[in-house]
């Protein structure tokens, strides 16, 4: 952002002190002796100086004493003289914005809204109290318990009762926290680039809809994104009803427009798939990245699949086919990685089609008999990037292997409007250049920038084509520029709402603080136009649903829904469909050229399709395969490198049919060669001051012809070079010196059946008590925390490092920082790659503080601010660190992280709002590092000692209550916290068995967190 | 006098004096430079140069300070960096100082008598210099007095598990000893330059420092005496303190770190710097200042001598930890060693090598031992070559430990070089301000040296 300084030097000469006046004594003078020489009914009427002065100044009414007063702040308060650095200014403006929107502290909304746990006679302050409400991502919904700290939401956790959570959540949902103190957002209602009020939108758009009514509407064109809300369907429906003519357009840049059009390929009707993975022996995913936030239910299948990845029980087989390296590829027990276009051929081949014998090893052979010995238990499942003629076949192949109804159920759609996004969005763009439209509102989204290139639709809304244009948003961007009016949004935290989860089932969308920048929803937009400009949201969901639920018990009804968090008898029944055709036509990018390069085009990891850009959390979460922050980058595989001479760093141009856009290459292990992926979201224009201008704009090569994999694209080097902002050192567990560091332990099935405790044996752990120090008392009967992390279970979806800087108030430290190495996680998840760089096996290890009962942090400590606790813990004592880094030198998991300057925002008031209140936040110059979450420990024990002087006997926390809040969150529950000393507890459990092993435990630092060895099962038939 | 105290004029060695001086020629030839000669324009030139780098180290200290220890390019998993390098580098250099006048004056070694003075004042600026590292180093400065175990209200102590901890008590103790070390051996040359000043305040300045000195046989005893004990004091901290600031590491974990060899190891590496420190000082000031006569040829070979008896036991020190990478087995060690010779930073130890085991090696040579210009660029490339090498300990171990997800690379700023160069400065600007207001050569020891001073039976 460039700040114009020629303004504010110019100003600095008259509010200079040096110019101020001189006091001139005789009017002075003069003064006081006409205030004095009247008498005091005199002095009534011509009143000529002050009763009271406060200076001479003013007594003289001095010009310089009257500009004062004229001026809201004293002269030099008020004006910006100084050039800023991007963070000074980053304070500031957030600080100034904050100020603007906010009036109080708590902002309680004035609905009644019920809470969910625990229902206090009144607030307790200090206590903070949990809402079920919901998010949505691409129309569908997350089910959430926000923690409210005195009517402050401050972090998001999984709906445990909700069938698509049980408890977990997703890197977004984390991050929506953030997105609601977001000090960027739009906030207030804006004509042409000045900002005005909701009344006057309100007398604007009522002339045109007037002259719309008579033409009934024909002039008018809704643009929404992908809607589930059962409401807000109902209202455009009510709308439409109003306005015949007008029409419902939907486009969402990242839209299942394929997966639509497979499931009408094979069944003549849209429909929802779902699947149940706990039941699913094998599972064959083409292309599907279904264990990765943003793909519909992953948070159910995450948990469900995480289920049998025990190989002490009935462990299921993943095969992946993939076109890019994604985490469900990675936690393949089999996987293949192929250019796109090739899996419609691999599709066609399960099919009974002919798999091209130039492809190397029979891949589908083994794993075809594999499918059909598991009839009935297993799954195949095609990601959205893939043509609808994959699609159907794998719903035939389903159908096949008689896993429908078993594994995979037909539902209705979610999407209340489902349509192809696509074809919907032409047909707009078409009417408006046949100059149909008079009046389009564009409700949320951005296609201005998002839109498919070819479509040029920022350009149409510049051009002026369509007279009036209107934009709801949560922020100011591209395309708010381009409308005459935008409307701020308000955040999905702040609103009322419904929305359906991925089985159907509906949930309430409870606000939990009264909107801070006075946003509208979407709803109350749409009731606007409809003519009900004072409805509020909470009337017209209340009203909707009581029109669905009309007996007597509506109150407890709903009162039911909002506690729970979704609404009973909402969740889609199995639809009984049967694949009509068996023989699909061929997409067009099938059996193309393979010598030509094909390029993928993916949404982006943590920041979707831009939508997140100006989420610093998001942002700065390290992509999981890459584990690049702030940026995208051009995936090659390393044959492809090689081959063209590219580096890491090296900036390419990418060309597609004469679209060129330039960016930097990061070399992907297990990429397929003549292949390229590219992410979506970054080189935003208007994003706010954390998105703005970071990455490369990969729409531009997005059509809507090849939305996601296009064919023929050019590269070229450039010659430049660019930094990219990695989190990892090094992705190998081999050094290069060619030894090996058993740092994830793995085995197959069948070696650990045979040798179970093949993790012990990889590194010798040191007979106890060696070391000089005395150990420490710890009380036989006193809590002792430990952690397990199951490494089969853990998917590598970053979930756990968003809930810990959520939880622990942690800073983001920005690119340039990120490139340095301070990035400030606590809680980080390690990739590794294995063997063969082409298709290598890739492992995630979440490494938290390992709370080492020999810490050698401690020891080292020059101030004894780093202390092993009664319960065992490495207490980190802030206010005591001096930050000499020793400790984190000697850390051999290097998980402390130091603030190196001041990293946390003090100023903006946002953020004050956001933080968890009982978690110091942290200043310059002081380490820090995962605490077990101490501060939820304490929560408890307290609750626990309550507890046993209410009752007169000892109450100990119980196993289940107390939870990390990685663990909390970790829709795997690949992470398990608890009391060590107690036998009976998960942790203990998870500790005896056999896979168990201490990560670096032959330094004899004793970890309280150990890991669970990782066990693939590999189908035996498949020995490559 | 005693016996060993005789100079022995022999037809193959250079004599410590040149022959022909008297007591009155000693007195006037050192003093002079003090009292009488005027400044030259090459003083006032160097005195501003390295005052300008002196404040240019202020600055950034300043803004560092305004900023926050980021400026720097220290990271996680490298928390150390320039800072402690410089530290060691210059605590090393000390070293020569405390060498030559205690431990050379103990062993009855006069030659040390024409070069101990600067050698000490040398120590003392070298261990300024050090001095400002650790305290500036730390997150937040303005805490770093909690390292020292003050009676604090809250009955809050340090953690004395802690080699910093150590750190703290050996490098004071250091400052302190060698400060008075250097004080007491002035007296007497301070009263000389009080008896000899024209110039009143000049006078009355050094006469306040002499402290009453009237040069009588019961002062002499006694300076004698506290001279001795001091020098007993100093030499056990020639070892000890080099060997705590080694602990820093040695206790450590990390592989590179974590090694045995390392408190002889490091003295002698100390030894080694300060030596090559002595010669690029004193080489030049024995030009310029026509003392030839004093620090003679035989000073500077043993000197070298020193130098490369120390290299060897470095050499040595090197060769074990290799040794030892190999030997232990230990995967880690072993990962180490390799990533020194062929890693990222291999260019560094490539070049630690060749200056401070190879190149030094030509000292066998005698004529290039007794030759100044050869030997001030030997020292000049030990110098570096030793800054290399705690550059190799702190950074390289750090930027590859155990887990290798963690590994990163250190990128030094404009503010560690401002910071480190600026160092350089001060203690350059300390040097030539030493050399105008004091006497760099001890008169009244040299002064034993000469025949006169032979006690006749």
């Amino acid at each position: 952002m460039k700040i114009e300084h020629q303004d504010g030097r110019a100003k600095r000469e008259d509010v200079c002190p040096g110019s101020k006046g001189k006091l001139d004594l005789e009017s002075v003078r003069a003064q006081i002796d006409r205030a004095t020489s009247h008498d005091a009914g005199l002095a009534e009427k011509e009143k000529t100086g002050p009763e009271y002065w406060r200076s001479l100044e003013e007594l003289a009414r001095s010009a310089d004493f009257q500009a004062a007063l004229h001026r809201e702040f004293p002269k030099g308060a008020s004006e910006w003289v100084d050039s800023v650095s991007r963070r000074g200014f980053l304070k500031v403006m957030g600080a100034s914005l904050g100020l603007a929107g906010m009036t109080a502290c708590v902002r309680l909304p004035l609905e009644p809204i019920v809470p969910y746990v625990r229902q206090p006679e009144g607030v307790v302050p200090g206590r903070p109290m949990f809402y079920a409400t919901a998010m949505t991502l691409g129309g569908y919904a997350s089910p959430l318990l926000v923690e409210s700290h005195l009517g402050r939401p401050t972090k998001i956790e999984g709906n445990d009762q909700h069938p698509a959570s049980l408890g977990g959540t997703d890197i977004f949902a984390q991050a929506s926290i953030l997105g609601l103190y977001d000090p960027d957002r739009s906030q207030s209602v804006v004509s042409m680039g000045e900002e005005r009020s909701w009344q006057s939108f309100l007398s604007a758009i009522r002339g045109p809809l007037t002259a719309q009514k008579a033409l009934q509407g024909a002039g008018i064109r809704i643009l929404t994104p992908t809607i589930s809300s059962p409401t807000l369907a109902d209202q455009l429906r009510g709308f439409l009803k109003i306005y015949p003519q007008a029409k419902w357009h939907a486009y969402e840049p990242v839209n299942r427009d394929n997966v639509l059009e497979g499931a009408k390929l094979a069944f003549g009707q849209p429909v929802e798939t779902r699947y149940d993975f706990e039941k699913a022996d094998v599972i064959v995913s083409l292309d599907a990245d279904f264990l990765y936030a943003g793909f519909p239910g992953n948070v159910r299948y995450i948990r469900d699949f995480a289920k049998r990845r025990n190989p002490d029980g009935n462990m299921n087989r993943l095969y992946v086919v993939e076109s890019t390296p994604t985490t469900t590829g990675a936690k393949a027990d089999h996987r293949l990685p192929v250019r796109a276009s090739f899996i419609e051929t691999f599709a066609r081949a399960m099919g009974g089609g002919v798999y091209p014998e130039d492809r190397g090893p029979l891949f589908p052979g083994p794993m075809m008999k594999d499918l059909e010995s598991h009839g009935g238990s297993s799954v195949v499942i095609v990601g959205d990037y893939q043509p609808p003629a994959v699609h159907a076949l794998a719903h035939a192949l389903n159908a096949k292997f008689s896993n429908v109804g078993k594994t995979v159920f037909y539902t209705e759609p979610v999407d209340a409007n489902p349509i192809n996004q696509t074809d919907s969005i032409k047909d707009l763009l078409s009417d408006i250049h046949a100059g149909k439209v008079d009046l389009l509102v564009i409700l949320g989204g951005n296609p201005a920038y998002d839109a498919p290139s070819d479509l040029d639709f920022a350009g149409v809304l510049k051009n002026g084509k369509i007279p009036l244009r209107v934009h709801l948003g949560l922020y100011q961007n591209e395309t708010a520029e381009l409308c005459q009016w935008h409307i701020n949004q308000a955040h999905e935290l702040e609103a009322w709402g419904d929305a359906r989860a991925y089985d159907g089932t509906v949930s309430i969308i409870q606000p939990l603080i009264a909107p801070l920048y006075g946003g509208k929803s979407a709803l109350e937009f749409v009731a606007l136009l409809s003519g009900q400009a004072d409805a509020t949201g909470y009337d017209l969901v209340r009203a909707y649903w009581q029109k669905q639920h009309t007996s007597a018990d509506f109150e407890a009804f709903w009162r039911k829904s909002l506690h729970d968090g979704w609404i009973e008898g909402t969740t889609y029944s199995t639809k009984s469909v049967s694949v009509k055709a068996s023989n699909f036509p061929a997409s067009s990018s099938a059996g193309s050229d393979p010598n030509a390069i094909e390029l993928n085009i993916r949404r982006d990891p943590t920041i979707y399709d831009g939508q997140f850009s100006n989420n610093g959390w998001l942002q700065e979460l390290p992509k999981p395969m890459t584990k690049l922050t702030w940026d995208n980058a051009v995936l090659i595989g390393p044959k492809m490198a090689e081959r063209l001479q590219i580096k890491v760093e090296d900036v390419v141009e990418l060309e597609l049919n004469g679209k060129k856009v330039t960016g930097p290459v990061w070399i992907q292990a297990g990429h397929p060669d003549n292949s390229v992926t590219v992410t979506l979201g970054y080189g935003r224009r208007r994003a706010g001051r954390v998105g703005t201008a970071q990455g490369f704009d990969a729409y531009a090569l997005r059509t809507s012809d090849a939305p996601w994999v296009a064919t023929g694209l050019q590269i070229r080097k450039t010659g430049d070079t660019y930094k990219l902002a990695s989190t990892q050192g090094y992705q190998s567990m081999d050094t290069p010196d060619g030894g090996h560091r058993p740092l994830v332990r793995e085995t197959t099935l069948d070696e650990y059946r045979k040798e179970p405790n093949f993790a012990k044996e990889e590194g010798e752990e040191p007979a106890p008590g060696l070391t000089l120090y005395k150990p420490y008392p710890y009380k036989e009967e006193a809590y002792a925390w430990g952690m397990a992390i199951d490494l089969n279970s853990c998917v590598g979806c970053n979930n756990c490092m968003l809930a810990c800087q959520s939880e622990n108030n942690i800073a983001v430290v920005g690119k340039e920082q990120c490139v340095i190495g301070r990035h400030m996680h606590w809680i980080r998840v390690d990739a590794y790659y294995q063997g063969d760089r082409d298709n290598p096996r890739a492992f995630f290890q979440p490494v938290p503080c390992m709370q080492c009962e020999n810490a050698p942090c401690e020891v080292v400590c020059p101030v004894g601010a780093t202390n092993h606790s009664s319960e065992g813990l490495n207490d980190m004592v802030y206010n005591r660190c001096v930050g000499t880094r020793y400790c984190s030198n000697n850390c051999p998991y290097k998980v402390r992280r130091f603030n190196f300057l001041l990293f946390q925002d003090w100023e903006t008031p946002q953020y004050k709002m956001m933080r968890n209140p009982d978690v110091s936040v942290r200043s310059r110059g002081v380490m820090e590092k995962c605490t077990y979450c101490v501060q939820r420990i304490s929560e408890h024990r307290i609750d626990a000692e309550t507890a046993s002087v209410r009752e007169g006997k000892e109450i100990k926390i119980k196993d289940s209550e107390l939870q990390t809040a990685c663990q909390q969150s970790c829709p795997a529950g690949a992470i398990v916290f608890g009391n060590i000393n107690d036998p009976e507890s998960r942790v203990s459990k998870l500790k005896a068995q056999s896979r168990n092993y201490s990560l670096l435990g032959e330094l004899n630092t004793r970890p309280r967190t150990t890991y669970l060895a990782e066990v693939r099962n590999p189908n035996p038939d498949l020995k490559s | 006098m005693d016996e060993q105290y005789k100079i022995t004029v022999n037809a193959q060695e250079t004599p410590v004096i040149e022959p022909g001086y008297t007591f009155g020629t000693v007195t006037e030839k050192i003093s002079a430079i003090v009292l009488t000669r005027p400044a030259s324009n090459g003083w006032f030139v160097g005195f501003g140069l390295a005052f300008m780098l002196t404040m240019m180290m202020l600055y950034a200290i300043g803004y560092l300070f305004v900023k926050g220890i980021g400026i720097w390019g220290v990271t996680i998993p490298i928390g150390w960096g320039f800072a402690i390098v410089n530290f060691v580098w210059w605590i090393g250099i000390g070293h020569a100082g405390t060498l030559i006048s205690a431990i050379l004056l103990l062993l009855r070694q006069s030659w040390r008598n024409s070069i101990n003075r600067f050698a000490e004042a040398m120590t003392l600026f070298a261990v300024a210099c050090a001095g400002i590292f650790p305290a500036i180093h730390v997150g937040r400065p303005w805490l770093a007095y909690w390292l020292f175990p003050y009676p604090s209200t809250m009955g809050v102590w340090p953690q004395f598990r802690s080699p910093l901890i150590w750190d703290v008590f050996a490098v004071s103790t250091y400052a302190t000893i060698s400060a008075l070390f250097w004080f007491i051996g002035l007296i007497p040359d301070l009263a000389t330059l009080r008896d000899r000043a024209a110039h009143p305040a000049t006078r009355m300045i050094y006469g306040m420092l002499s402290m009453g000195w009237r040069g009588s046989a019961r002062h002499w005893h006694r300076y004698e005496t506290a001279y001795l004990l001091l020098a007993g004091l100093a030499t056990p901290l020639v070892l000890s303190v080099h060997t705590v600031v080694s602990f820093d590491f040695a206790v450590g974990i990390v592989p590179g770190w974590h090694t045995t060899i390392f408190p002889p190891y490091f003295v002698a590496g100390a030894i080694y710097s300060g030596f090559a420190m002595v010669l690029m000082l004193a080489i030049p000031i024995r030009k310029i200042y026509g003392l030839e006569d004093f620090i003679t040829e035989r000073h500077l070979q043993n000197s070298a001598k020193v130098m490369l008896a120390t290299g060897l036991i470095v050499a040595y020190g090197y060769g074990i930890e290799a040794f030892m990478g190999w030997y232990s087995g230990d995967r880690y060690d072993a990962f180490t060693l390799w990533n020194r010779l062929h890693g990222p930073y291999a260019v560094p130890y490539w070049s630690l090598l060749a200056c401070n085991i190879f190149i030094p090696q030509v000292l066998w040579i005698r004529k290039l031992r007794t030759s100044p210009v050869a030997l001030f660029f030997i020292s000049g490339v030990i110098l570096v070559g030793m800054w290399l090498e705690r550059f190799i300990i702190v950074v390289v171990s750090l930027s590859r430990d155990f887990l290798t997800s963690s590994w990163g690379m250190y990128y030094p700023t404009r503010w560690d070089w401002m910071t480190y160069i600026g160092t350089i400065g001060m203690f350059l600007a300390a040097m030539f301000l030493f050399v105008r207001l004091l006497p760099m050569i001890s008169i009244f020891e040299m002064r034993t040296l000469l025949p006169e001073a032979e006690v006749k039976e």
